[in-house]
C-alpha cells in the first residue's frame, strides 16, 4: 500500500466516523464540533487531490462561516439535551432500512454504471490552480459569479428581515 | 503532473460519496432536531462536492471545481436563510422538532 492510499484510506474513516458521530450524538455542540471536524477531513480530501483553491474556500466558508453560523444559532435557542424525545421506533427502523437500502442501490448503480478504466491519463495541462481557475471563473462564468453575488445578498437582506424583532404591539 | 487516482481510484472516492450521501439521508430521517437535520443537508451537500472534484480530477478538467465553487455559495446562502427561519420559528413555538412543525396539516 502506497502512504497515499494509507492517507486516504485515514481521511475517509474520519470523514466517515465524524460524519456518523454528527447525527448520533445527542448534544447539538457536539454534533456541530464533529461537524467542524468532518469538513476538515473533506479539505484533506480536496488537498489530496492537489485542488488548493476549493480546499481553502472550503474551509473558509464551511468551518468557518457556516459553522459559527450553527453555533451561535445553537447558542440562541439554549437547547437541553433532555429536551430531544425520540421519534417512535418504527420511524428510527424505517430510517435505519431506508439508509441500508440507499447505499445498497447507489453502489450497485455505481458499480454497474460503466466499466472505470483502469489507469487515469495525465494531459499534463495545469487545471486547478488558483491562475486558471480565477481567470475561468471570470471568463467563462462571469454571469454565474455575478448572479451568486446577487443571490447572497438576497439572503442576506432576508436574513435581516426574518429574524428582525417584531414589536409586541403589532 | 502524477495523477492521484492511479494510485486511489475513483470508486473509493464513489464509494465514499455514497457512503457520506447516504449517512446523511439518514441523519435527516433519524432526527428530530431541526439543526441536526440542516448538518445532514450540509453533509449530502459535501458528499456531492466530493464526488464533482474527483470527476474534475478523473476528466482533467476544471469546471467540476467551479460548480463546485457555486455550490458552496449556494449551501451558504441556504444555511443563513434556513438558520434565520429556525430562529423564528424557535420564536413561536419554544422548541424546534420538527414533528411540532404541523400547523400547515389539513
Amino acid at each position: 500500500m502506497s502512504p497515499i492510499l494509507i492517507t486516504f484510506y485515514c481521511l475517509a474513516a474520519i470523514t466517515l466516523a465524524t460524519a456518523f458521530l454528527t447525527i448520533y450524538s445527542k448534544n447539538p455542540i457536539h454534533s456541530a464540533i464533529y461537524l467542524v471536524l468532518c469538513f476538515f477531513s473533506i479539505a484533506g480530501h480536496y488537498l489530496l487531490f492537489n485542488a488548493q483553491f476549493l480546499a481553502i474556500v472550503h474551509i473558509i466558508v464551511y468551518s468557518g462561516a457556516i459553522m459559527i453560523l450553527f453555533l451561535f444559532t445553537i447558542m440562541l435557542m439554549n437547547l437541553n439535551k433532555e429536551n430531544e424525545v425520540h421519534k417512535p421506533r418504527i420511524t428510527r427502523l424505517g430510517a435505519i432500512v431506508v439508509f441500508v437500502v440507499t447505499s445498497i442501490v447507489l453502489t450497485t448503480i455505481f458499480i454497474n454504471s460503466k466499466p472505470i478504466a483502469g489507469e487515469y491519463p495525465t494531459t499534463g495541462e495545469d487545471f486547478q490552480s488558483i491562475k486558471v481557475l480565477g481567470k475561468i471563473l471570470l471568463n467563462e462564468y462571469m454571469v454565474p459569479f455575478e448572479f451568486a453575488s446577487i443571490l447572497l445578498l438576497v439572503a442576506m437582506i432576508g436574513v435581516v428581515l426574518l429574524s428582525k424583532k417584531e414589536k409586541p404591539g403589532k | 503532473m502524477n495523477n492521484i487516482l492511479n494510485q486511489i481510484g475513483i470508486e473509493n472516492y464513489i464509494f465514499l460519496s455514497v457512503l457520506l450521501f447516504c449517512i446523511g439521508v439518514f441523519g435527516v430521517l433519524y432526527r428530530r432536531n431541526a439543526i441536526i437535520v440542516f448538518m445532514s443537508i450540509e453533509i449530502m451537500l459535501n458528499a456531492v462536492n466530493l464526488l464533482f472534484v474527483a470527476f474534475s480530477t478523473y476528466h482533467q478538467d476544471s469546471e467540476g471545481q467551479v460548480f463546485v465553487f457555486f455550490s458552496m455559495a449556494v449551501a451558504a446562502a441556504e444555511v443563513a436563510v434556513g438558520l434565520a427561519i429556525l430562529v423564528s420559528v424557535f420564536r413561536n413555538l419554544g422548541s424546534i422538532d420538527i414533528d411540532n412543525l404541523k400547523n400547515l396539516k389539513g
